[in-house]
Formats: structure tokens, sequence, C-alpha cells
């Protein structure tokens, strides 16, 4: 062990910032840093990233080959162009767990414990890990892009309708992330917040037009199928993507990101505050 | 002289399934540059003190200040002076060592160069060079300790937070943080340290707090706390209860102190430690008492608290804060303290 003492120069720190502007340029150097740190643990464990791509390429498999068969879309759509759009969401929308799964980690190690003894700012804990989240759908967008494209998914609206889908489909997983976000504040370890994030998950994933069209549902879930934020969504994508109605969809599915960023932003920053 | 930390009457209740009083009235200041240690068993209060002078939590009540700023009102001020570390290594597992401290020192707002030359400078320091960029997955215990330490020091924080920086670690890896700490004492940095080793105490501070149920119920340099105390425990085996309430009253006249009797041990705090000794086995021969065992050695935590407070230490958990220390009988922690700290390890037996 060496313990030679050191001469010290003094080292150049910024100073606590002064004015709005000085503090909005520290927050988002703070973001982008827990935004960094967070995709370099993610590059770390690349076998979370795998399977976390393993499991759409399974359901598309599962819905294309097993069910597909008994789902007759309306107008004579091919069922894998149907199920496209709903795998995207919901892959992104189960990947929004990990935004609670690694919050709820962060907090059990310690690691949020030392990050509010540090002199960054409060909202970069919640605003890098979104972030990141964010970094990491893009990614996953593209590899679901591709396994579509192998099963035959066929795109017919053209390159930036595609794209208009899939911007649609990231904000909306952003705005997931918030709320997840405020889950995995909320559970006693990340156990407990991957146990608590999967009932608020599936009946919008599953009770939606997603993989099936919600007029196939008894009457009295059609309401609730048609007009919740995953079917809304998806039907803009769909819209976006393979044609048919589509800016009365894309208008409601901006309105449910919308209203969900507006409400799960503050709530999650909230929990941040409350939790010790 | 000035304070580099002044506490008064701090007051911090945890609500919960039980409402737990972590700090009931906690005072004391901490003159810059020493290190001053806050020594007690778990559930005391040391690590909400900490938490309430590093801005983690609001006290109830009562005043904190470090450098003369008031951690409440003035927390993100506070924050840019001061550096934390402790039981909990909170580091990333995910990010090498050279990451985390890039981490921390981008989080403090330094320049990217400089943050990368001082994390040279620190891995180089705390002996992690050949593990800087190996994630923190891989490391050990102690190196992992040494991390975080390091990662704490990035800013060069005026006043450092150690929170029980020793506790698990075997031997070898506590000795090495020793002697980090020593380094980092002559270079001028003000330390509070908490610690339920009494040698850990001993040698690194020089001002102590003894903390109880969120109270300090006796303050002082180690040296005047030790010899309040008597410098060393002889502790005596016998066959039965018999002998050992004989033997009870043939030791209360070579102790310090009233002996304790433990079942068939009997415990006392001797100035003198071989003097006494001698003097102890020739009362108990001449008696015809024959111990099993006879052993000298350096008191811990448990007889300091005998001593100020007639109880043993007894943990208690601190509202989860200090969740796997937590023990169930006193008595055995008596023993994995002493065995943990041994002779050979210790430089308290020959300074004093």
């Amino acid at each position: 062990m060496t313990t030679s003492s050191i001469t010290v120069p003094t080292l150049i720190r910024a100073p606590v910032a002064t004015g709005a502007a000085g503090r909005m340029k520290w927050a988002i150097a703070d973001m982008l840093t827990i935004t960094k740190r967070n995709l370099i643990a993610y590059t770390r464990i690349p076998e979370a990233l795998f399977f976390s791509t393993v499991q759409p390429i399974m359901f598309v498999l599962l819905f294309t080959y097993v069910f597909g068969g008994a789902i007759h879309p309306p107008n004579g759509i091919p069922y894998v162009n149907y199920l496209m759009p709903g795998i995207f969401v919901q892959t992104v929308a189960f990947g929004a767990v990990s935004t609670s799964v690694g919050l709820a980690e962060d907090l059990q190690k310690g690691l949020i414990e030392r990050f509010r003894a540090l002199p960054m700012a409060r909202s970069a804990v919640l605003a890098g890990r979104t972030s990141a989240d964010l970094a990491r759908n893009v990614v996953v967008v593209i590899i679901v892009t591709a396994v579509g494209f192998a099963v035959g998914f066929r795109p017919t609206t053209g390159v930036l309708p595609y794209l208009g889908g899939i911007g649609i489909i990231l904000l909306f997983a952003y705005a997931l992330s918030w709320g997840f976000a405020f889950v995995g504040l909320s559970a006693s370890n990340s156990e407990t917040a991957q146990v608590m994030s999967f009932p608020i998950l599936f009946p919008l994933i599953f009770a939606s037009g997603a993989f099936v069209p919600v007029s196939l549902m008894p009457g009295w879930l059609q309401g609730f199928a048609t007009y919740q934020p995953v079917s809304v969504v998806v039907a803009a994508c769909r819209g976006l993507m393979i044609g048919g109605p589509t800016a009365t969809w894309v208008i409601q599915a901006l309105a449910w990101t919308l209203g969900f960023l507006v409400v799960l932003i503050p709530l999650a920053v909230w929990r941040y505050r409350t939790r010790t | 002289m000035t304070e580099a930390i002044e506490v008064q009457d701090l007051k911090k209740t945890f609500s919960g399934k039980r409402e737990v009083r972590a700090l009931d009235g906690v005072n004391f200041a901490v003159e810059e540059g020493t290190v001053f240690g806050l020594l007690g068993p778990n559930g005391a209060g040391k690590t909400t003190a900490v938490r309430v002078l590093t801005t983690i939590i609001k006290p109830d009540s009562g005043m904190a200040r470090v450098l003369g700023h008031d951690v409440t009102k003035e927390a993100a001020l506070v924050r840019s002076l001061i550096g934390l570390a402790g039981q909990y290594a909170a580091v990333d597992e995910n990010l090498t060592g050279r990451e985390n401290i890039d981490m921390v020192g981008r989080l403090n707002h330094l320049p990217h160069k400089a943050v990368a030359e001082r994390a040279v400078e620190l891995l180089g320091q705390f002996d992690l060079t050949d593990a800087a960029d190996r994630p923190l997955k891989t490391y050990s215990g102690g190196m992992r300790r040494r991390l975080d330490l390091a990662a704490a020091l990035v800013a060069r924080p005026t006043v450092l937070f150690l929170d029980e920086p020793t506790t698990g670690l075997d031997p070898q890896s506590r000795n090495d943080m020793w002697e980090v700490i020593e380094g980092l004492v002559e270079e001028g940095t003000t330390v509070l340290l908490t610690t339920q080793y009494l040698e850990e105490a001993d040698r690194l501070a020089s001002q102590l707090a003894v903390v109880d149920h969120g109270r300090v119920i006796a303050e002082g340099t180690p040296a005047t706390l030790k010899a309040n105390l008597g410098t060393t425990v002889l502790e005596v085996g016998l066959h039965d209860h018999d002998d050992a309430s004989r033997a009870n009253a043939v030791l209360a006249a070579v102790g310090s102190h009233t002996p304790n009797v433990n079942g068939t041990i009997v415990e006392v705090t001797v100035d003198n430690g071989p003097q006494a000794a001698m003097e102890a086995l020739r009362s108990l021969d001449q008696q015809g008492i024959v111990p099993t065992a006879f052993t000298l050695r350096e008191p811990s935590l448990d007889d300091v608290f005998l001593a100020l407070t007639g109880r043993r230490a007894e943990a208690e958990v601190e509202s989860g804060v200090e969740p796997d220390q937590s023990r169930k009988t006193p008595d055995t922690s008596t023993d994995a303290e002493s065995a943990r700290v041994p002779a050979e390890t210790n430089p308290a037996g020959g300074r004093s």
C-alpha cells in the first residue's frame, strides 16, 4: 500500500451553480453522466440485452405461426402485418420494467444514497435512467424491425410514415419509463419492483388490440380495449405502417403520451425526493 | 480553533412499524484537520448522524453545520465540500474502477482532464492501478472499499465522512484501510469516522464520542476513555459457577472496576496487565482455585459500554439502515470482536 502524501494542486471545481442557466447546464451535464453510466452497464451485461430481444422474437414466432392461423384481421390484412405494430409496443412496454428494476437496485445498493450526497442535480438520476432506457429502446426497435422483416412483415406506407410510427413508440416508451421509475422507487427491492410491474402491464398489453382485433372480445371489454393507451398507440402505428385510419389515432396516441409525461414525471420526482 | 463540524441538539425519529429515535439530542464538535470518532454499537445512531451531516436526510430538529454551513439550509454548498464513503461501498459494480471515479468526478463538476489525472493518481495511491479497468464485480471486498474511498476523494473534499469503513473486512484489508486513512489525515483532511471497534477509534481518532441510543454518553480522547476503563481486560475461565463466584471475590481486589461474571467466565479490567495477572494468579492459587483459561486482552467496545452504562452493547437495527449487522446475542459479539482483531494487528497495546 502506497500512502505517500502528495502535494496538492487545487482542482478547479465548478462553483455552485448560480442562476437558472448555470443550473440548467449542470442538470444536463449530470443527466448525461448518469445516462452514460447506465448505458455502459447495459454493455457489460450483454446477456440482459440478448434475452430482452429473445422475448419479442418468441412472441413474433408464437403469434405468427401458432395463434396467427386462428386470427383473421379485418380487410384481409396479412396477420404478420397486423401483428408487428403490436409487437413493437409490447416489447418496449415490457422493457420499461427495466427502469423500475434498475432504480430499485440502485436504491438497494446505496448508490442513490451516495448520489444524494454529491453536488449533482437532483433530477439527473431519473432523467439519466429514463434517457438510457430510451437509447436502449432505439436498439430494440431496430432489432424487432429486422425480425419482423424476416418473418414477412411488409410495411405498405413508405419510409417516413414508418419512422413516424417508430417515433410514437419510442415517445410512448419514454413516458412509460417515468411511470415505472415511480414503481421502482416505491419497491423495497429489485425483485419486488419486477413483481409489481407485471400486474400493471398485463391488462394493458393483452386486453388491447395489439395481437387480436378488439371486435373479437366480449362487449364489456371492448370499450376499455379500444381506448386504453396501448391500443391507441398500436392503432396509430398500424395506420402509419400499414395504412388505414391514421390521424385520429395519432392524435389520441400523442395525447395519452403527453398526459403520461405530465402526470408521471412529477410523480416520479416526488417519490425520489421523499424516499429516504 | 475552527470547527469543521458542529452538531447541536440534533434529533431524528424514524416512524415505521416501530418508532426509532435514532438521534435523541446529539451534541458534538469536530476541530478542523482532526479525526473525530463516533463509537457505538449498531443502531446507536452513528449512521443517522452521518446521513444528516451529508445532507442525505433532514433532521427533525437541532442544528448541524459543516464548515460553518447549515446542512439543511445550505445543502448544495455543503455537498460540494464533503466526501462520503462507507460500509456499503456504494459503487456501480458494472463499471470499472476508473469509470466509477470518473463518474463521481463528473458529478462533482470537475473538468474532464482533471478527473482523468486525479483518477490515475488515486488508483495508484490506493493500490488499484492493475485493477483500474476491470469491472468492480471482480473486486474483493477490501478493493471495493478502497475504490469507494478513492471516489469519495476525487474532488479533494475538505471534510470526509467515513461510515464504518472497515466493518466486515479481514484484518489485512482493515490494516491497509487504516494506513490509507492515516495518510489522508497527514494531508490535512478533517475526518468524521464511525466505528464499532475501539481499536480502530483508538488508532485513528484524536477525539471520540461514545454514542448509545441516539445520545452521546461519553466524550474525550481515546486515552482518557481508556484510562477510565483500565487498559487491559483480564478474562479468567473457571470450572463451574461455584468457582466463578469465588474467583469473582478474589479478582475484585486486582481490578480497576468491579469484575463481571458471565457464566463461568470472570472478566475484570485492570490497569497494569502483566502485574495484575501475576497478582491474580497468586491470589487464585492461595484460594485453591484452578482456572481453565486465563487471557489478557485489549478492551473492546463491549467493555467500554459495560464500564459506561453497566450493560452490554445492544444491537438495535436502525430502521433498516444497518440490516446485515444486527446481532442476536451480545456475548457472541464480544468473542467475534476480540477474535477479529488479533493482537499483532493492534498497535494500541504497544502504545499504552
